[in-house]
């Protein structure tokens, strides 16, 4: 089985972001980590590989010279290539942009059974590329898979994550799935881990390397201005003798002066 | 040139609209207003109930598109999503919304793909400047919020459920006009064979209008008990923090925060949560927070309207006690 896996770095959850000159601060952006959906999808694509017994995985990753440190964290973690997609013309691309890139150079690997990648990532929320990606490719997606019950010879059967359950859905491979954190907690790189990804393959193309015009690429997404949300105000301690009178306190707060139950 | 009309592609289940489906016929009612034109509504299914196109209309579509057909009865997102960009071309409509809801978030981008367009999603507010939208939207799971253009046409967005209030459906609205929508065979890879119901009869979170969560103070799985009979007495959901998810005393789909689920419900009660950055960022556009905690010093309490400082497994009971006599 043969996966293809993209991901991206992203800032690390606990970045406290800053604004400047209206956009995100760059200089507040200084620790990365592999997007964590991503590395879902990295850690069900190194189980499904490691149950088939045979195949291979490629990481495709779109990401300035710097992010070849965290592609080499999914080569440590297990995956056995990497695609790095570097060049001037993939800095601000919106997730319209990005899906045609990834699915240029997804083209260009060939010979895959299942396209995986995060259903989301933490920095600009669009939970757009896989699906995007899917379409350009012509195949079917699942979006937000928590668990693969079956994948066999050209179809899988996967549950995604729906408002009060799961949906079981049943899809023909090759195909493109999202990953949604489900029940696999994603493994750490060894020492022994750390050391073979130095040896991995690992390529760099460039938006010609992929056969791809800059100016197909302009982003139709504008970000024309950016906030921190109001802060909020500290409220009140509820104090009383008891906790019974602190609760019941509370409860009339809620009731007469927030009005909310 | 596009018509200046707004079109919802609604939402239904078990034969009912959902809320969310009304909270973007509100959006679109504004958004139609300041453009000139007219809200519309889209419905998907199989021997769909006439009431749904009706609401819609009452609710404040001038036109219904409706597409009823046997190979729509189990959601396919290839097939779905070509019925709804086939409808999108023959309505040319400048503007299309669905609701950030697992289905929406799953069908949009598909549709945008089919068109070539972009797609904001999860957008909380909707301004029209010049003629073209400018969209608030969070990221960063709410650390930041950003305005944006989408320079493609029609402008797409997905809806954040519970920022828009639901559209009242008035009976006497003049009727919609329905618009029947042809379907023809369309081949799908992907097709949901099944739903598998979790999580019992409680709300669901991002839905619900009041939250209790716990965090790592509950110390163990069988403590959520405590939770849940608030939760109860409150008709709220369960939400968890990362650090009890991360233990296993939860379930992902009760995660709120950066890696799990942004909410915004009326009240937020957070129970043994000291507020790491990720869980305020997925919690702080809550009207009303409550933090109950034995750490006088816990982040929490800087985000919290009212708080609580003592052992959550004395105030919660307490506290669920003094609501129950609250509603005698």
């Amino acid at each position: 089985m043969n996966i293809i896996v993209c991901m991206k770095r992203t800032p690390d959850t606990a970045t406290k972001i800053a604004v400047k000159d209206g956009q995100i601060d760059p200089a507040c952006l200084d620790t990365w980590i592999i997007n964590p959906y991503d590395e879902y999808a990295i850690e069900e694509a190194l189980q499904l590989r490691d149950r088939a017994g045979e195949g291979k995985i490629t990481l495709v990753s779109i990401g300035p010279p710097e992010a070849q440190e965290t592609i080499r964290k999914g080569l440590a973690m297990g995956c056995d290539e990497a695609v790095h997609l570097v060049d001037d013309a993939f800095a601000g691309l919106d997730p319209l942009g990005a899906a045609k890139v990834l699915a240029a150079a997804i083209q260009k690997v060939g010979d895959f059974d299942l396209v995986y990648t995060g259903w989301k990532g933490v920095d600009e929320d669009h939970g757009q590329t896989g699906i995007y990606l899917a379409e350009f490719l012509g195949l079917p997606h699942v979006s937000m898979v928590v668990k693969i019950d079956d994948i066999g010879d050209g179809e899988a059967r996967v549950e995604r994550e729906v408002e009060g359950g799961h949906e079981l859905v049943r899809t023909s491979l090759p195909a493109v799935f999202t990953a949604q954190k489900g029940e696999n907690e994603p493994r750490y790189p060894t020492l022994r881990g750390i050391m073979g990804a130095k040896k991995k393959p690992f390529q760099t193309w460039s938006a010609a390397d992929v056969g791809l015009d800059p100016a197909g690429l302009q982003p139709v997404q504008e970000i024309l201005s950016v906030t921190l949300p109001p802060q909020r105000q500290a409220g009140r301690i509820v104090e009383g003798e008891t906790v019974e009178e602190k609760a019941r306190e509370l409860a009339r707060l809620l009731r007469e002066e927030a009005k909310v139950i | 040139m596009s018509t200046n009309n707004v079109l919802v592609v609604a939402e239904h289940l078990d034969g009912q609209l959902k809320r969310i489906s009304f909270e973007c016929v509100t959006a679109a009612a504004e958004i139609a207003g300041s453009l000139g034109g007219q809200v519309q509504a889209m419905v998907l299914g199989t021997s769909l109930p006439a009431a749904l196109a009706e609401q819609l209309g009452q609710a404040g579509a001038q036109t219904v598109f409706t597409a009823d057909d046997g190979s729509l009865q189990d959601y396919a997102p290839e097939r779905f999503a070509q019925v709804v960009a086939d409808t999108v071309r023959r309505a040319d409509p400048a503007v299309v919304l669905f609701g950030a809801t697992a289905r929406g978030r799953d069908l949009a981008p598909r549709v945008a793909a089919k068109l070539g367009v972009g797609l904001a999603s999860d957008c909380t507010g909707f301004a029209v400047k010049d003629g073209r939208l400018v969209i608030t939207r969070p990221m960063y799971a709410g650390k930041a919020i950003a305005q944006v253009a989408l320079q493609s046409s029609p402008q797409m967005a997905t809806v954040r459920p519970n920022i828009f209030p639901p559209a009242e459906v008035a009976p006497d609205r003049q009727e919609a006009t329905i618009e029947p929508v042809a379907v023809g065979e369309i081949a799908a890879g992907a097709v949901v064979e099944e739903f598998q119901a979790k999580g019992g009869d409680r709300p669901e979170l991002t839905e619900a209008n009041i939250i209790v969560s716990g965090g790592r103070g509950m110390g163990g799985p069988e403590n959520y008990v405590v939770i849940e009979a608030l939760a109860d007495a409150l008709g709220a959901a369960v939400g968890a923090s990362r650090a009890a998810v991360d233990a296993g005393w939860r379930p992902h789909s009760d995660q709120v925060g950066q890696t799990g689920k942004t909410v915004s419900p009326s009240l937020y009660v957070a129970c043994g949560i000291s507020g790491a950055i990720q869980h305020l960022a997925g919690m702080r556009t809550s009207k009303v927070i409550v933090a109950i905690n034995k750490d006088a010093d816990a982040p929490i309490f800087k985000v919290a309207d009212y708080g609580i400082v003592g052992d959550l497994f004395d105030v919660v009971p307490a506290l669920r006690e003094a609501i129950r006599e609250l509603n005698d």
